[in-house]
């Protein structure tokens, strides 16, 4: 079987279902989502709790009714689905190569393709953690699949290692549902997670936190009776003598996420070495001409929401790539990213494609109070934005408008910076 | 007078705020760096509030095991864990929509627990 789309998909989380939504709108009437898993809304199925889509739709809704929202949207019409279905290649030339239960492999040329795979965690064996490999050991995201998809506790004596959302969510998740959080142990000096899951998911619990400390090491062999956990220096590394044991039976990791990337690597895409993402321009096209990146699978967000308007920024541009509706290419400015902002979203912009007003995302390295975020256009400020906080849980933005570039013809880079008040 | 302590979670500063109470009214908030924090003080301290969201086994599915829910408002913190223990022993049968009532009155809060899910 072969098939032809104007559109294609990759994934049927919130990112996917909204460039859909939004290249329909757009005008595009061939556009095709592509899922592995047996229903739509990724991620947010198992994300229960309360927290999404208060400056989507000005309210606080769980997970899957925020999901069911988009997932309204796009059943409404001019979309077509697939199921259960994997992508296993994505080629340059956008042959899209899909396997399924039900139809074997088939491949599907599109004309433009949205790489909206999300985010997975990271693997315990990137940590390193000394001691044997016993069961008992999940990610947070795992766990959290299991209680609420699944109905399945994993353990009753609870240690959680990193402060990341997830974490913290299931410190909150598991203690009510009848197991013991020890701890939350953090390696970095702050939390990454927001403060509101520190407070509503941990405090409320008297759940400690203990920022600057790690677990130096898991005992038990078949399954984990215990872990160690130090005091870390300044430089990450574990103090002589400041080591307990924490007697559990399971270990939860949030140690963090990272963009999923092997499709986009297939078909050439270049990425980011910070964001583990593709780089992209102002239209969130990536190196290849008409594949386009929207969501985790670009850069980890901590909003839905944000996710959501990055996605359908990304259907819009890939139905006007469809339709050759973009504007003719005059030249990408560079951003660049330094004294303390990590990188930004979009990485270049070409000033005639950009949009009346372009959202440029990113994320600082460290916790700043009274810094203002500078913009320079070459070696002019043209933003100074005072914050009385900046965290690297938290992401930033800031609106560019095309007026202000084209007020500047010439300019060769824009800089992104934090400066001291 | 009593003193509580209190982190802010308006934004990532989380500034940690002193709370005197006093006959159940706030009469006094130090510590926060902007007008939020004491907004989020005043009923913070007197009358913290929170959603509860969970998941409950539900049948009839082969597709699903669970189905996710949530209490339709707010209720008092102190009843969250009654409200918990209330979903204890509970099953839904499929279907359910979002919105459908699971479950009436959660622990004599007078707040229902809804599906947050169609199943
Ligand atoms: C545990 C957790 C808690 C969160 N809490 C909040 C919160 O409180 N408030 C908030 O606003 N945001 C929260 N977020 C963030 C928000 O949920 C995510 O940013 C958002 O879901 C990302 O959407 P996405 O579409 O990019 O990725 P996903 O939701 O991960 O969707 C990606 C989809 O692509 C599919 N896919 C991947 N590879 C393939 C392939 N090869 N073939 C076919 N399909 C594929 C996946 O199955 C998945 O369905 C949370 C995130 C997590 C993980
Ligand atoms: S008081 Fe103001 S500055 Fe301090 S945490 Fe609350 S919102 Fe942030």
């Amino acid at each position: 079987m072969k098939a032809a789309y104007d559109i294609v998909a990759v994934g049927g989380g919130p990112a996917g279902l909204a460039a859909a939504i939004s290249a329909r709108d757009a005008g595009c009437g061939s556009i095709l989502v592509i899922e592995r898993d047996r229903e739509l809304g990724g991620i947010l199925n198992q994300c229960i709790h309360n927290g999404f889509g208060l400056i989507t739709f000005d309210e606080e809704l769980t997970g899957p009714e925020y999901a069911a929202r988009f997932e309204e949207q796009a059943l409404s019409g001019g979309i077509d689905f697939m199921l259960d279905t994997m992508v296993i290649d994505v080629s340059a030339d956008k042959l899209v190569t899909v396997v399924s239960r039900a139809e074997g492999l088939v491949q599907i040329q599109a004309k433009a393709v949205v790489l909206a795979m999300g985010c997975r965690e990271r693997p315990r064996g990137a940590l390193n953690i000394p001691g044997f490999r016993p069961a008992g050991i999940y990610s947070a995201g795992t766990a959290q699949r299991l209680v609420n998809i699944e109905g399945f506790m994993p353990g009753r004596e609870v240690v959680i290692l990193g402060s990341g959302d997830i974490g913290l969510i299931m410190a909150r998740r598991m203690t009510l549902e009848g197991a013991h959080v020890a701890c939350v142990a953090e390696l970095m000096p702050y939390s990454g997670g927001l403060k509101r899951n520190i407070v509503q998911c941990l405090d409320d619990f008297g759940i400690p936190l203990l920022l600057s400390h790690t677990v130096v090491r898991i005992e038990g062999q078949k399954r984990v009776e215990a872990v160690v956990i130090a005091e870390v220096d300044g430089r990450g590394k574990p103090i002589p003598g400041t080591e307990v044991t924490y007697p559990c039976d399971t270990l939860l990791l949030s140690v963090g996420l990272i963009p999923e990337n092997e499709l986009s690597l297939s078909a050439g895409v270049e990425l980011s070495p910070v964001t583990r993402g593709p780089v992209v321009n102002e239209i969130l096209e990536t190196n290849i001409p008409g594949i386009f990146a929207a969501g985790n699978v670009l850069h980890v967000h901590d909003l839905v929401d944000y996710v959501s308007q990055e996605a359908a920024v990304a259907g819009r541009n890939a139905a006007a790539f469809v339709a050759g509706n973009l504007d003719d290419e005059v030249g990408e400015i560079p951003l660049v990213a330094t004294d303390g902002i990590r990188y930004t979203v979009p990485q270049s912009i070409d000033p005639s494609r950009m949009a009346d007003e372009l959202v440029v995302r990113f994320r600082v390295g460290n916790v700043y109070e009274n810094r203002y975020i500078s913009v320079y256009f070459d070696d002019e400020r043209v933003k100074h934005l005072k914050r009385s906080i900046l965290a690297p849980g938290e992401m930033e933005q800031v609106k560019l408008k095309k007026a202000e570039l084209a007020a500047k013809p010439g300019l060769k880079t824009i800089t992104f910076k934090l400066e001291e008040a | 007078m009593e003193q509580i302590h209190l982190t802010c979670i308006r934004c990532p500063r989380g500034c940690q705020l002193e709370v005197a109470v006093e006959d159940g009214a706030v009469v006094s908030v130090a510590g926060n760096a902007c007008k939020r924090g004491e907004t989020y003080a005043k009923t913070e301290a007197v009358n913290p509030v929170r959603v509860v969201t969970s998941s409950v086994p539900v049948t009839g599915n082969p597709a699903h095991h669970m189905v996710s829910v949530k209490t339709k408002g707010d209720v008092p913190k102190a009843k969250v864990r009654a409200v918990v223990d209330a979903l204890k022993g509970l099953t839904v049968e499929s279907p359910v929509a979002i919105g459908d009532v699971v479950l009436a009155d959660a622990a004599g809060t007078g707040v229902d627990i809804i599906a947050t899910r169609n199943v």
